[in-house]
């Protein structure tokens, strides 16, 4: 039995992030969780379209994932970029065709299950975040046990699954679209916190 | 950027208050109040393309979204938190401080995470390359703070007053003057990006980005409080908002173990 929850204590609303937030959340070298010459460096790659399949020219995403061994770091300075320390989280705003770029690394399983980023998307006309996850294409196996899909409609499963779209310059790529309405609509996650 | 929309404000008002009237007959028929801003919510124009028309699939989170960045600080120099000495000479405008703290969804502090604050200058313009109002950028003041929160989950920043401004949803719409916030708890899933507004200002009834939120006690959870025990004499004016966040889960599961 869990004790009633207090009510004095109910959840300050969200408000969108609106469209001026250029220059107060982006910081520097905050796309990069890794620097690029890291030698298991990955691109995650993708752009934000709205349901008229436009791109969206004023939203910012963030990630936050396991190391490549699967830990989660505990290293305080997460928005510090000292070249040697992960810290597991990015920020990114996106350009004006809705595109946003991460250099990270691939994350490894944590407690056994499918590796995946958690990615959260913000944008003006947005009035709530929301919360997604970037699985990745060769973990097949992995995804067929996984708990999250597993409650995604089969349909909809291929929209959490990045695209692997090649080695520009010898860094493999993943294309991670994220598509706030329409046809082939981003599944979005709720967490029930 | 943005059309400009040549709705009237009544006609704005008619929808609001046709969704508002909706909200409150749900609650009226047994329903939760709603505690959140809908995604959904026609009189913002720009949420009409932007919101998805799925419901949410609602799963457990695992470990990764149950931790949090661990913030530091060596993040974050102490002198963010005040946006008056960021420049050689004082902003105008009122000056003032706007203190509080973070808890959870069970009332415990939210320590040594990360608040992040953003806002237009005493003229109602940011400093941002997109904003078009020809309302003057003042060179002392960008708008720009940051604080981790203390052991009480406490923060305090010194800044200036906001000003409305105009923006394009329909004819002659005004932000009421307000300060963005955005937080972080000890769990992903309690992020948190929001607006906190001032008492008694005569825009939020007109305000689609405010009245999203169908309840009226959901908004005024997003109005600090004047508080004149905060107001320092001849210096500034103080204000109190405290922030609520969800969860932590992780927390009630720990909670929940020793009852297994
Ligand atoms: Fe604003």
């Amino acid at each position: 039995m869990t004790e009633p929850k207090p009510t004095e204590f109910i959840q300050t609303p969200s408000q969108t992030v609106g469209p001026f937030y250029g220059f107060a959340l982006p910081y520097e070298r905050g796309p990069e969780l890794v620097p690029g010459r890291h030698p298991h460096a990955i691109r995650l790659h993708g752009t934000v379209t709205d349901g008229a399949g436009d791109p969206v020219p004023d939203a910012i995403l963030e990630l936050w994932q396991a190391d490549e061994t699967g830990a989660i770091s505990r290293e305080q300075g997460a928005l510090d970029r000292d070249g040697f320390t992960f810290t597991g989280f990015g920020r990114a705003a996106v350009d004006q065709a809705g595109h946003f770029t991460f250099t990270t690394v691939k994350p490894g399983s944590v407690g056994g299950g499918a590796p995946y980023i958690v990615v959260t998307v913000f944008a003006r006309g947005l009035i709530h975040h929301l919360f997604t996850r970037a699985y990745f294409p060769e973990d097949a196996e992995a995804h067929r046990r996984d708990a999250v899909l597993g409650a995604v409609p089969p349909a909809r499963r291929a929209t959490l699954v990045c695209v692997a779209d090649g080695h520009p310059g010898g860094t493999p790529s993943y294309r991670f679209d994220v598509r706030l309405q329409g046809a082939d609509e981003t599944v979005f996650l709720d967490f029930d916190a | 950027m943005t059309m400009k929309d040549h709705t009237s404000q009544s006609e704005i008002n008619d929808e609001m208050r046709a969704i508002e009237a909706e909200a409150r007959a749900r609650v009226d028929d047994g329903g939760a109040p709603e505690l959140h801003p809908r995604r959904n919510y026609p009189p913002y124009r720009s949420s009409i393309l932007r919101h998805p028309t799925h419901e949410l699939v609602r799963v457990d989170p695992e470990e990764v979204e149950l931790f949090s960045p661990a913030f530091g600080h060596t993040d974050v120099n102490v002198l963010e938190s005040d946006l008056t000495i960021q420049h050689r000479g004082e902003p105008l405008g009122e000056r003032m401080t706007v203190s509080g703290r973070v808890l959870d969804g069970e009332g415990r502090p939210v320590r040594r995470q990360l608040i992040e604050i953003w806002q237009a200058n005493a003229g109602g313009r940011y400093v941002h390359k997109r904003d078009q109002h020809p309302a003057p950028l003042d060179p002392n003041f960008t708008g720009v703070g940051r604080v981790i929160t203390g052991e009480n989950g406490e923060y305090s920043f010194t800044t200036i007053k906001p000003g409305p401004y105009p923006w394009r949803n329909h004819l002659n719409a005004w932000r009421p003057a307000h300060i963005h916030f955005s937080l972080f708890g000890t769990a992903f899933t309690q992020r948190l990006i929001t607006q906190m507004y001032f008492p008694g200002d005569p825009l939020f009834a007109l305000d689609p980005i405010y009245q999203s939120i169908t309840d009226p006690a959901a908004r005024a959870r997003l109005v600090g409080t004047y508080d004149h025990d905060l107001s320092v004499p001849e210096w500034s004016l103080g204000y109190n908002w405290d922030i609520v966040l969800t969860g932590p889960k992780a927390t009630w599961m720990e909670s929940e173990e020793a009852h297994d």
